[in-house]
């Protein structure tokens, strides 16, 4: 649209494709997304009193809540590695998780004034709920190195950590494309989403370790990316042992499905989304 | 064809009706899929109402024209400008837009009340379209023409009402599209703004840019536009030169009863303008000859004619009863000579009735309209306003204090 002015020549028409992303589209738009993503931060820490403080005390105090009735009270086995260590490296991938999730499922509603008046790739929305969670991430996770430190953890294969990385942000884009769609065409799935997450992160071994699932469910189990993505970080952080390749390959694959479908769901409602919000 | 900026080919978009719950939730979605799986693949099922608010639009615009676009409530206006500033998709034919498309519909579109003026312009600016460094090279004149410049960095939920639209209109003006969306039910501030806007528009118009301009008020239109298409029922039904259009709809617009059918005594049947080009529009200034003619069943020895002159709503502007004698029965010309009719624009109509010495007819509304399409004297933008269009000249002559006694008890 901004392009060099005499030659920028667009045609408006129903969409011919079912599945065609216009990536030098979205490339045009970059601008925007990092505008989307400076928005989201300024806002959150600009509204609360406490700003970055916040983003550390949430996965802080919440491993002090596991560690004192899971690991104290209720003797889960941790594979010795000290407890803080052990919740805050399974939390911060969860709650990076469940974070940009429950942000990109409202980020179509909270958008609709601006989606009703001008146009923009709708795609840049649920993206920019994903990337902009990651600089909570990238705060708490110096204080996961403080405690990796701290507790003189065995750091085993560092190298898995930025693959670990990248299937939790695919998954959470993948999942929240989903319910960012679904959210603006029924406004009751909000209501839904806290739930899903709940269900999904005992799903995953956030608050236990993965070895305690029997041995022949584990194919299941590995089913969910969360939980590759969780061991995985363990793996790098506390030196356990970490999930086999088999188990990347399959959440790979899974996140890949979730992510062409939302994809695909996404862009269905990107054409109605704004005759019927 | 270079200088086409704007070329719709069977434009249609098709609509749901509005359900009685503003949104659906999954829970209804669901149940209803499980009652009838079948209507999840079915396009159209029972229950489904669809229409088209636009069927088979297609025009042609040239860079620097300024269009108008007219209609009634619900003809589809809306719905263009929406499918051409891309929120939302036809569902058939398709339009190629050549250039930037900027709306001053999307007004504030992205302010947010947390975030200080400097981070709302450069916000809002990158959602409108602009570049970044585009929103820089501007900053300086757009804290200029919005004048808030001491409060850029207070955040935005402490400026006026009036301070904030002036602000989120100072960054849409900037941003210096190749095609201008104008709805005027989105101008609906006060009347300076909605000035302001309109001199937006002029000034992208002269700039050899181009506008659409969607307006109820047809004086504006007149002013504004060079051509004009108007909208009814989602299909386009003229495009042309805005006079000629603008007096078609407005003919169509004034919802006149039918004449009885059946003549009982005397009775006025029609109108028209002599020496006009058009027999029921008045496009020329000075004296107006009109015809009124008559069917008289019997004669008339003493009779009375009366004329009303009525505007759009109905009121009565002129009136006049006029005594005659010894008319024969049949066919008879009433020529009414003025020497000025000072209308403003708009649509007018004529009633007449008579009385045959006996008794008064009925007073009949007679089709078609009055259609006064001239340029205004006065307010040439202004609809409302009044009713008289006189010529004028007005002075201002300062005089010396006792020339004006002031009495306080009435101006105080």
């Amino acid at each position: 649209m901004t392009q060099p002015r005499s030659t920028a020549v667009i045609c408006i028409a129903p969409r011919r494709l079912w599945f065609g992303l216009d990536w030098s589209e979205l490339w045009h738009y970059r601008e925007l997304l990092l505008f989307l993503v400076w928005r989201d931060l300024k806002l959150r820490y600009k509204q609360t009193v406490m700003g970055v403080t916040w983003v550390i005390l949430q996965p802080l105090l919440t491993t002090l809540v596991f560690t004192v009735f899971f690991g104290r009270l209720a003797h889960m086995p941790s594979g010795g590695v000290p407890y803080p260590l052990f919740y805050f490296a399974g939390l911060l991938p969860w709650l990076y998780f469940a974070g940009a999730v429950t942000a990109a499922t409202n980020v179509i509603v909270q958008h609709q004034h601006t989606i009703t008046k001008v146009y923009f790739p709708r795609l840049l929305l649920p993206l920019s709920s994903v990337i902009s969670g990651l600089v909570d991430f990238g705060v708490s996770f110096l204080v996961l190195l403080g405690l990796a430190i701290y507790y003189r953890a065995h750091l085993g294969s560092v190298a898995v950590l930025p693959a670990a990385l990248l299937l939790a942000v695919s998954c959470a884009f993948a999942v929240g494309l989903w319910l960012a769609a679904l959210n603006a065409l029924y406004r009751d799935v909000r209501y839904a989403t806290p739930f899903v997450l709940q269900f999904w992160m005992f799903a995953s071994p956030v608050a236990y370790p993965s070895w305690l699932v029997p041995a022949r469910w584990r194919w299941l189990y590995e089913l969910n990316p969360m939980a590759v993505v969780i061991d995985g970080f363990r793996q790098a952080l506390t030196g356990s042992a970490g999930p086999p390749v088999a188990a990347w390959a399959g959440a790979g694959a899974i996140v890949a499905i979730i992510l062409s479908g939302g994809l695909l769901y996404f862009q269905r409602m990107e054409d109605i989304v704004a005759d019927v919000i | 064809m270079q200088d086409i900026v704007i070329q719709a080919e069977g434009l249609s978009k098709r609509y749901q009706r509005q359900r009685a719950s503003s949104y659906r939730t999954l829970r209804d979605s669901l149940a209803e899929t499980l009652r009838h799986p079948w209507h999840l693949f079915a396009r159209r099922g029972p229950g489904r109402e669809w229409f088209w608010a636009l069927r088979e639009v297609s025009f042609e615009v040239r860079a620097g024209e300024v269009l108008g676009v007219i209609g009634r409530n619900g003809a589809g206006k809306t719905t263009l400008l929406k499918i051409l500033s891309r929120i939302t998709r036809p569902t058939a034919g398709r339009v190629w837009v050549r250039g930037r498309v900027g709306s001053l519909l999307e007004i504030g579109t992205g302010f947010h009340p947390e975030l200080t003026g400097r981070e709302n312009i450069y916000l809002s600016g990158v959602l409108l379209g602009m570049k970044r460094r585009e929103v820089a090279a501007r900053f300086d004149r757009i804290v200029e023409f919005s004048g808030v410049g001491p409060f850029l960095e207070t955040p935005l939920k402490h400026f006026s009402a009036g301070m904030q639209t002036r602000l989120a209109f100072a960054v849409a003006a900037h941003l210096e599209p190749e095609i201008l969306l104008v709805d005027e039910v989105l101008a609906v501030g006060d009347l300076e703004f909605q000035q302001r806007c309109l001199g937006k528009m002029s000034e992208v118009a002269q700039g050899g840019r181009t506008v659409l301009f969607v307006s109820h008020h047809m004086n504006q239109i007149r002013h504004l536009c060079s051509r004009c298409l108007w909208l009814d029922n989602g299909q386009l039904r003229a495009d042309g030169a805005t006079q000629a259009v603008v007096a078609a709809y407005e003919s169509s617009a004034l919802n006149l009863t039918a004449p009885p059918a059946a003549p009982r005594g005397c009775e006025v049947v029609g109108w028209e303008l002599a020496d006009s080009r058009s027999p029921h529009t008045l496009d020329h200034a000075g004296p107006v000859i009109i015809r009124f003619s008559a069917w008289l069943t019997e004669p008339i020895a003493r009779g009375t004619l009366r004329l009303q002159l009525t505007d759009a709503l109905g009121r009565v502007i002129w009136h006049v009863d006029w005594r005659f004698t010894g008319l024969p029965a049949g066919p008879c010309i009433f020529s009414l000579k003025l020497a000025h009719l000072p209308l403003r624009p708009g649509p007018y109509g004529w009633r007449a009735a008579m009385f045959d010495g006996g008794r008064w007819s009925d007073t009949q509304s007679l089709t078609p309209p009055l259609v006064v399409a001239l340029p205004p004297i006065a307010f040439a933008l202004g609809e409302f306003h009044s009713v008289l269009d006189l010529p004028f000249e007005l002075e201002a002559c300062p005089v010396p204090a006792e020339a004006i006694p002031r009495d306080h008890s009435s101006c105080s």
